[in-house]
């Protein structure tokens, strides 16, 4: 377990890095496009993705659960700074981070998009016998659009190997989902389609960690879909989960806060070398704008 | 030959994919439709809830996870941010690392006619059989195809009937067929219009004018080399479309003609395509909304008898 908890840490350790900088970048007016974060939402990417390995996909909402799921930070730093090397090419941006190599169906610019898209990679994986799992990151703002809904319910219809990961922050881009989501809990939202819902503290690697092991291992199994309502305040403070998890973790000794602090630089470093290497990469040209609408055409 | 179906032709289409290529699924309201069921395919023909984004999205995510897919969705409208949004961007936005071979079987005709919309959208292909042999032969290509197909079915063509070879077969995409051979004008038509054009061909003969007939058979890729060629021959044009007339496969085809072939035009071009509005129900009101083999005679005549007038 100590292995995982250095991952774990470093995961979101490298989360928590990337989105701060590329914040800064933004607003240093170095990046253009829409750059949703996930600073204080790093548990949730890691807790859940490192149950995954190579027969899983996921969609996410945000460049912190492509880092979980393995996707490369360089290649995408470099996207998006719009630049060739990019992860896609610089084709996709912030709104359409994929790698399918890794299994990420894409940080999709729709909201609600991706939940759809999991129950055919889940789909893919029942077809082949793979015991892969599809993971859908939804957050509270996706929760509304119906796409999401009939998602929950073809999953359950056809017992797919589903895991739906409702991020709660309290908000939707600008409206709290205190009056918008018209009931009080979106896991609740379960019930109705016969699927198990929890509820997790999202400030708690180990609780969502724990929460998404067995929904990860149900949907192996055969089980079915289960949804996840990682809740989240977007203060930082006393709920910040690193911040938490370093406290764990040193308390209990399990990890030196040494060990921690190594992380952090290497993690600093590593983002560090990621901007600047995008910033030295070439930018796509006319042959890359015509270059793969299709296959064939 | 044996004579079946538009409907059956499609069934058999899908039936000999499944049965060539293990990867195929297919899903919709009513399972797979005519040809395949459960029984023949255990586990690969998907009886989907009412819910179109959900499952066409599903059809579109299982494709780039290594499964070839066919969705039939009833309606149609509701998923349509599932095909523009997702499946028809995925490889450009993924730079070049995503294959979506899914095919979305969307049905057009009384409801309304929007294959130009799918056309407009770059990363889909989209197909428009006209007869029961184009329909099994083009969607046998679309299951193939590792692009994302959109495969229009009208729904006034499923009880036609045509001769079909009972092996299977592909017909490639970007490839016109010419329908009738004529040198005194084009006659470019859409799906259902191509019957409705070669009936007006029949009737131009009679009286002496002979119509080229060409049926494009796919929008997205579009042949453009047949069609300009033919009107290269003739000199004059007349495109038969059954979407309304704004940004129609008529207006694009024309646009095209006008500024590639402008030297070889004797005539103004000439579009016979329903007003701008939605389809009625009435048949009174269908009758008059719907381009006819009358129409199409027409304006056939108009582009044949035109002469400049003089500029002196």
């Amino acid at each position: 377990m100590t292995g995982t908890l250095r991952e774990a840490y470093r995961l979101m350790r490298t989360i928590r890095a990337f989105e701060e900088r590329v914040h800064e970048e933004f607003a240093a007016g170095e990046l253009r496009g829409f750059v949703p974060g996930h600073a204080g939402e790093e548990a949730s990417a890691a807790g859940v993705c490192l149950h995954l390995d190579d027969r899983d996909a996921i969609a996410g909402t945000r460049c912190g659960h492509g880092i979980a799921k393995g996707v490369d930070v360089k290649a995408m730093m470099a996207e998006l700074y719009g630049r060739r090397t990019g992860i896609c090419h610089g084709k996709g941006g912030s709104t359409h981070l994929a790698d399918l190599a890794k299994g990420l169906i894409g940080a999709n610019g729709v909201a609600g998009g991706g939940p759809t898209l999991v129950c055919g990679t889940a789909l893919a994986a029942k077809q082949q016998n793979t015991g892969g799992v599809g993971v859908a990151f939804f957050g509270d703002g996706a929760g509304y659009p119906g796409a999401t809904l009939e998602a929950l319910n073809l999953a359950s219809a056809w017992e797919l190997p589903a895991v739906f990961v409702a991020e709660n922050s309290g908000y939707a881009e600008t409206s709290a989902s205190t009056w918008s989501v018209a009931a009080d809990n979106i896991a609740d939202r379960a019930a109705g389609f016969g699927v198990p819902g929890v509820i997790v503290d999202g400030a708690d690697f180990f609780a969502v960690h724990e929460a998404a092991g067995e929904a990860v291992e149900r949907a192996r199994s055969g089980g079915g879909p289960t949804l996840i309502e990682v809740r989240f305040t977007r203060c930082f403070g006393p709920s910040d989960c690193l911040e938490w998890f370093r406290a764990r973790v040193t308390g209990s000794g399990e990890v030196p806060g040494t060990v921690l602090d190594d992380i952090d630089a290497e993690v600093a470093a590593l983002i560090e070398d990621a901007v600047c290497a995008a910033k030295a990469a070439p930018k796509p040209t006319w042959e890359d704008l015509g270059a793969d609408v299709y296959v064939s055409y | 030959m044996r004579t079946i179906s538009y409907r059956d032709a499609i069934g058999e289409a899908l039936a000999q994919e499944m049965a060539r290529d293990r990867s195929v699924v297919v899903m919709g309201e009513a399972g797979g439709g005519r040809g395949v069921s459960e029984d023949l395919f255990p586990g690969r023909v998907l009886d989907a809830p009412a819910a179109e984004s959900a499952f066409v999205g599903a059809a579109i995510g299982a494709a780039t996870r290594g499964q070839r897919t066919v969705a039939a969705p009833t309606s149609g409208g509701s998923c349509f941010d599932q095909i523009f949004s997702q499946a028809a961007k995925f490889r450009y936005l993924l730079g070049g690392t995503a294959r979506t071979p899914v095919v979305i079987r969307m049905t057009y005709g009384h409801s309304q006619c929007l294959y130009p919309v799918f056309t407009h959208v770059p990363g889909l292909k989209v197909v428009v059989p006209s007869t029961p042999y184009e329909a099994k032969g083009l969607l046998a290509q679309a299951i193939r195809d590792d692009d994302p197909v959109v495969f229009c079915e009208h729904t006034a063509l499923y009880d036609t009937t045509g001769e079909v070879p009972e092996d299977s077969y592909t017909i490639p995409f970007g490839e016109a067929n010419v329908v009738r051979e004529g040198g005194d004008v084009t006659i470019v038509a859409i799906g259902r219009m191509v019957a409705v054009a070669a009936e007006a061909a029949g009737e131009l003969a009679a009286g002496g004018i002979e119509a080229q007939v060409v049926d494009p058979r796919t929008t997205s890729p579009l042949d453009t080399r047949t069609i300009l060629e033919s009107v290269g021959i003739t000199g004059r044009l007349v495109v038969v479309d059954e979407a309304p007339p704004r940004c129609n496969l008529a207006t694009d085809i024309s646009a095209l003609v006008a500024k590639e072939a402008f030297g070889s035009l004797r005539a103004p071009i000439e579009m016979v395509t329903p007003p701008h509005t939605p389809v009625p129900f009435s048949d009174a009101l269908e009758d008059l909304y719907l381009p006819d083999a009358q129409k199409v005679l027409n304006a056939a005549k108009a582009v044949v008898g035109y002469r400049r007038a003089s500029s002196r």
